[in-house]
């Protein structure tokens, strides 16, 4: 920094007057540019900044990708019609889209009042309590398991239980990849209620059910819903798990009227999957166009996840 | 709660006051019931959330008892799956799962953590405030914010890299990857096929294209606990280490990354267990051919990939059989989470220095 004179006599116009450096030979502290540490220096720098701009590469490609190609096929046809036959033209896929939203909300019902009221009896509970110790070591060895794994759960306990596939299964499935996340998340948000406001509630005599309902878990909504979109978008997006347990229809989820929740039913993600090892043009551009619907799902979800996130700081 | 309201005596009859208008009283009968009731409810549920994983470890493993029972040892060392012997062994998926894990972690730490040094400490933030003060603009109103946007931006990019679901990179890797390394991969099997990781031409699927694209998968976990890890090294650290005159790469190779090491490490323990039960760019990528080979382009197959593929089109036979192979998945993925946790302590006592 000492050789940079110029923008400390800038500041400081008394400087030359006193000069401080009177004693000191300027040249010999300067440093050369060529010295191995600084060449060291540069080189590394330049390989970093390379390297992040090479990692980026992908996502710029896979945007690309998805808007030339999926963004080419995109019209109100995609929503409204079944996926084609090989060699068929046209086609859509909302079934598909019905049967990933079906799916995921099934499984979101399943997975928010069982996250949130484990969250409840976390956060409630004492530090030393063994129970909490447990549900949290199984959260985070849940968060690291493989998604394939909680299908093949599902296709044990309910494909092979029920007698066929169906969305009930696949929504199983993505209730065991969601619980972790939104348990966590919800005994974060409860754990950052103000204590004077639980203690508000506990003084004015109300039961901890009460302080529960009326005081806690309103407060924590904001929080709780970015953990639960957060899950939803995670799960919106997987495809191992649905593949032997929803497995994929070529129909609309309704037949005769009503919704029928225990039979084989499609989704975005299979779909892709499915299309993506076929030789036909028309197949492969749905897939792509597919792939943009889903990303457009999942990173709506996301956003909204995190503009919760982001208001609940504000507060 | 309720009862000491009730023996507490004030002199005066405030209290009792109090009660006696309604305003103040203790949780009537049934308030108490609903208390219990709900805690008890909250309770059970976290009961049941402690024993879903085991379960789930205890649902795979009744259902492979059969094929574990007629297979024994040689499902895991022997290399046929062949379903009209009945013969199935699973070595090649082993190796498969491991190898493709093991390759797209080298590649997707080293990008990883490159990326994560990169934000931490701050190139970007600094190159562009540089550019600025060329130009004089570092402290107008509108420009001055500029270095910090662009770091949040780049952050952001980044993540958005995991938001992406893995169907879509198997897809995207089918018809960008592959038709782009293709013609470099045969000419290297062509011109240096002597070397064993060039043996064999690459015709479509294989293994390197599916490490690459799951490598890609594996960079923004990285990336994120590692720059974490970066940015929570005290910066008096750093301060010192400049005070003492050292460049800017040697304070990142001697300070930054040493007293990191134990959350960088632990960011590649975790993109490891994720390698290892990736399922889908695999399935679609690296061309699920029964084969042991370490060449980089030869077809390859992994756990997760056969269980994706052979389980939709499994009898009743086959399932045992695939629930062993899950068996095995499951205690690969918790071996190295354990042993991962266990090198994490020990390797980065040593590494951390006083903070």
């Amino acid at each position: 920094m000492l050789v940079d004179e110029g923008s400390g006599a800038h500041e400081r116009p008394s400087a030359q007057a006193l000069d401080p450096f009177a004693g000191i030979d300027l040249q010999a502290l300067e440093k050369s540019l060529l010295r191995p540490r600084s060449l060291f220096n540069a080189a590394a720098s330049g390989l970093v900044s390379l390297m992040t701009c090479l990692a980026l590469v992908p996502l710029f490609s896979v945007i690309w990708m998805l808007l030339s190609h999926g963004g080419k096929r995109l019209s109100l046809t995609l929503f409204t019609e079944l996926p084609p036959a090989p060699l068929e033209a046209g086609g859509g896929f909302g079934n598909a889209i019905l049967g990933t939203l079906l799916i995921v909300g099934l499984a979101t019902l399943i997975a928010l009042p069982f996250g949130v009221l484990t969250a409840v009896f976390l956060s409630q509970a004492e530090h030393d309590n063994r129970l909490a110790q447990g549900v949290r070591f199984a959260a985070k060895v849940l968060t690291g398991f493989p998604s394939i794994l909680a299908g093949v759960f599902a296709y044990g306990s309910v494909v092979l239980l029920t007698g066929g596939f169906s969305a009930v299964a696949g929504a199983i499935a993505l209730s065991i990849l969601m619980l972790p996340t939104i348990t966590l998340t919800s005994e974060d948000a409860i754990r950052m209620v103000p204590a004077k406001m639980h203690e508000a509630a506990v003084g004015m005599g109300a039961t901890p059910t009460q302080t529960v309902w009326t005081v806690l878990l309103p407060t924590a909504v904001p929080g709780i819903a970015t953990g639960a979109m957060l899950a939803i978008a995670r799960a919106a997006g997987e495809t191992a798990p649905l593949l032997f347990t929803a497995l994929f229809s070529n129909y609309w989820l309704a037949s005769h009227g009503h919704i029928d929740v225990m039979r084989p039913t499609a989704s975005l993600a299979v779909l892709i999957y499915n299309f993506a090892g076929v030789p036909f043009d028309n197949q492969l551009e749905l897939a792509w166009a597919a792939a943009l619907v889903l990303v457009l799902l999942v990173l709506t979800t996301n956003i909204i996840g995190q503009v919760l996130s982001s208001r609940r700081l504000e507060h | 709660m309720a009862s000491p309201l009730r023996v507490s005596t004030v002199p005066g009859g405030a209290l009792e006051d109090a009660l006696s208008t309604g305003l103040a009283r203790p949780p009537s009968m049934r308030q108490r019931l609903v208390n219990k009731t709900f805690l008890t409810v909250c309770q059970s549920f976290a009961w049941l959330m402690a024993l879903l994983v085991a379960a789930i470890v205890l649902q795979i493993a009744v259902q492979a008892t059969p094929a574990v029972k007629q297979y024994g040892v040689d499902f895991l060392t022997g290399t046929t799956w062949d379903a009209n012997t009945k013969q199935y062994s699973i070595l090649p998926e082993i190796w498969g799962t491991l190898y493709s894990s093991v390759l797209a972690l080298m590649l997707g730490s080293a990008f990883g953590i490159a990326a994560a040094v990169f934000l931490a400490e701050g190139f970007l933030a600094q190159a562009i405030f540089v550019t600025l003060r060329a130009l004089k603009l570092q402290y107008k109103p509108l420009w001055q914010r500029l270095p910090d946007r662009a770091e949040h931006a780049l952050r952001n990019l980044i993540e958005l890299l995991a938001a992406i679901p893995s169907v879509v990179y198997g897809l995207w890797g089918i018809f960008v990857v592959i038709p782009a390394i293709r013609p470099l991969c045969n000419q290297l099997n062509e011109d240096f096929g002597w070397i064993s990781f060039f043996a064999t031409p690459l015709s479509g699927p294989g293994m390197l294209p599916a490490v690459i694209v799951l490598s890609i998968m594996l960079l923004p976990t990285i990336t994120a606990l590692s720059r974490d890890a970066l940015t929570s090294v005290p910066s008096k650290l750093r301060m010192a280490a400049y005070g003492m005159g050292a460049t800017r790469w040697e304070t990142i190779l001697a300070v930054s990354v040493p007293t990191a090491a134990r959350g960088i490490f632990g960011a590649i323990v975790i993109a490891f267990g994720r390698a290892l039960g990736e399922t889908m760019a695999l399935a679609m990528l690296v061309g699920n051919a029964n084969r042991i080979s370490v060449s980089l382009f030869s077809p390859a197959n992994t756990l997760a990939a056969l269980l994706a593929n052979s389980f939709p089109e499994a009898g009743p036979k086959e399932v045992g059989v695939l629930m062993y192979a899950a068996l095995v998945l499951l205690a690969i993925t918790m071996l190295v989470n354990v042993f991962g946790s266990l090198l994490l302590t020990r390797a980065s006592r040593h590494l951390e220095g006083a903070r």
